[in-house]
């Protein structure tokens, strides 16, 4: 199952694996989403719970609204999406890495080094 | 939003005990709520005052607007699944069914029949020659084709194994999802059904404790861990809520948010930090206070 991570509020959790599907282009620019009741029963989560992620990708624009039909992702949302991640990637993963690296004792140009061989080698 | 539920002040004491203290909270329509606390906290005898069970000592109880206590108007729209409950000595599986059609005016035979055989109940097994497990599947039957519109599930699933208890999170949001009601669930198990709730009424010893939003409760606090000396120096003007220490080693769980600067603090001393969950959280709220 998709289990849930109890330890962070699952509003983001379901806000974010929308957004994930927008990224990896799971969800194209101008599909509908699946409704919070979809979610919930798929996710088995509170529906109201669903309902909150969406609509706080419906705020922050990723997401709009048609009328009677449900939530679609808005056009230039993957870009934008892209864009945000890109901020935090630097908090979310460098960070953490270098403070390991540091811990161990391996310095700024060895791991330098590594993540070159890394992101070449692929 | 209108209340189905909302008690003030409420107040049972049996004897010089109090197993329920100055309790008020209200539960809004068509929303499902966690009844969370320890065992012997008030959470049987709190949910027996809201299906008039039981007369309170003090306070006020409205459910759906009106007074419970032998009010049919009122008791016909609830359906209460216990823990324990009792039925006569000979009746079968298909007999509790055909009661429950009886008591409750939105009950869906054919769903009572499909879930009875979802849950694998053999129907004309006596009540008495049931597993644990099984007899509690009829009580969730029961609580799921009552589609009563307040709906209170008292540790619904004793005995149950894993994959009884993920068919009833299942079939609770589904149908849930095609027929709101306002559901009241009292479980020990967080870790498992928390995702079903949005809201969480934390009691101990009689005390409401918490009555919040289960997603606002997520995240609330983290953990760190290390060198005793370096988790002291860390939690110093940080308000901590459980300590405890190995040695020379100590974890500490403190109110707050994981945040990269958070993260950054607790590394920089050469500590481990984790968020903690909604069960473990709770667990340390209710637990015996330690440092």
């Amino acid at each position: 199952m998709f289990a849930m991570d109890d330890t962070r509020p699952i509003f983001l959790q379901i806000a974010e694996r929308i957004e994930d599907d927008i990224i990896n282009g799971n969800l194209p620019e101008e599909a509908q989403i699946p409704s919070a009741n979809q979610f919930a029963a798929l996710y088995r989560i509170n529906p109201a719970t669903a309902a909150k992620g969406v609509s706080l990708l419906a705020e922050e624009g990723i997401l709009y609204k048609k009328r009677g039909i449900g939530m679609f992702v808005k056009s230039g949302a993957r870009e934008r999406l892209r864009e945000k991640r890109k901020e935090k990637f630097y908090s979310q993963y460098v960070a953490p890495a270098i403070r390991e690296a540091r811990k161990l004792g391996i310095t700024a140009d060895e791991l330098a080094a590594m993540i070159r061989k890394g992101a070449e080698g692929e | 939003m209108s209340a189905a539920v909302s008690v003030k002040g409420l107040t049972k004491r049996f004897g010089g005990f109090t197993a329920v203290d100055r309790v008020s909270f209200a539960l809004q329509e068509n929303r499902i709520y966690g009844l969370l606390g320890r065992n012997g906290a008030g959470k049987t005898t709190l949910m027996h005052l809201l299906t008039a069970q039981l007369f309170p000592t003090d306070g006020e109880i409205r459910v759906f607007g009106e007074e419970p206590y032998e009010n049919s108007r009122v008791l016909s729209r609830i359906c209460f699944v216990k823990e324990s409950q009792k039925y006569p000595d000979n009746f079968r599986v298909a007999d509790v069914l055909a009661a429950a059609g009886y008591f409750h005016e939105n009950w869906d035979r054919e769903y009572a029949m499909e879930l009875a055989e979802q849950f694998r109940l053999p129907l004309k097994r006596r009540i008495k020659k049931l597993s644990r497990g099984l007899f509690s599947a009829v009580g969730v039957v029961v609580g799921l084709a009552s589609r009563a519109p307040l709906t209170i599930f008292d540790e619904p699933y004793a005995g149950m194994d894993a994959v009884a208890r993920n068919l009833f999170y299942k079939l609770l949001m589904e149908d849930f999802v095609a027929h709101p009601r306002t559901i009241l669930l009292s479980t020990h198990l967080i870790d498992e059904a928390s995702a079903l709730l949005e809201h969480v009424l934390l009691i101990d010893r009689g005390r409401l404790l918490l009555d919040e939003e289960a997603d606002a409760v997520r995240g609330r606090a983290y953990a760190v861990a290390g060198m005793a000396s370096k988790v002291r120096e860390f939690a110093a003007g940080r308000r901590v809520i459980h300590w405890d220490a190995f040695g020379a080693l100590a974890s500490a769980s403190i109110i707050g948010s994981l945040d990269e600067e958070t993260k950054a603090a607790a590394a920089a001393l050469g500590l481990e930090a984790a968020p903690v969950s909604l069960q473990q959280l709770i667990v340390h709220l209710t637990g015996e206070k330690s440092e």
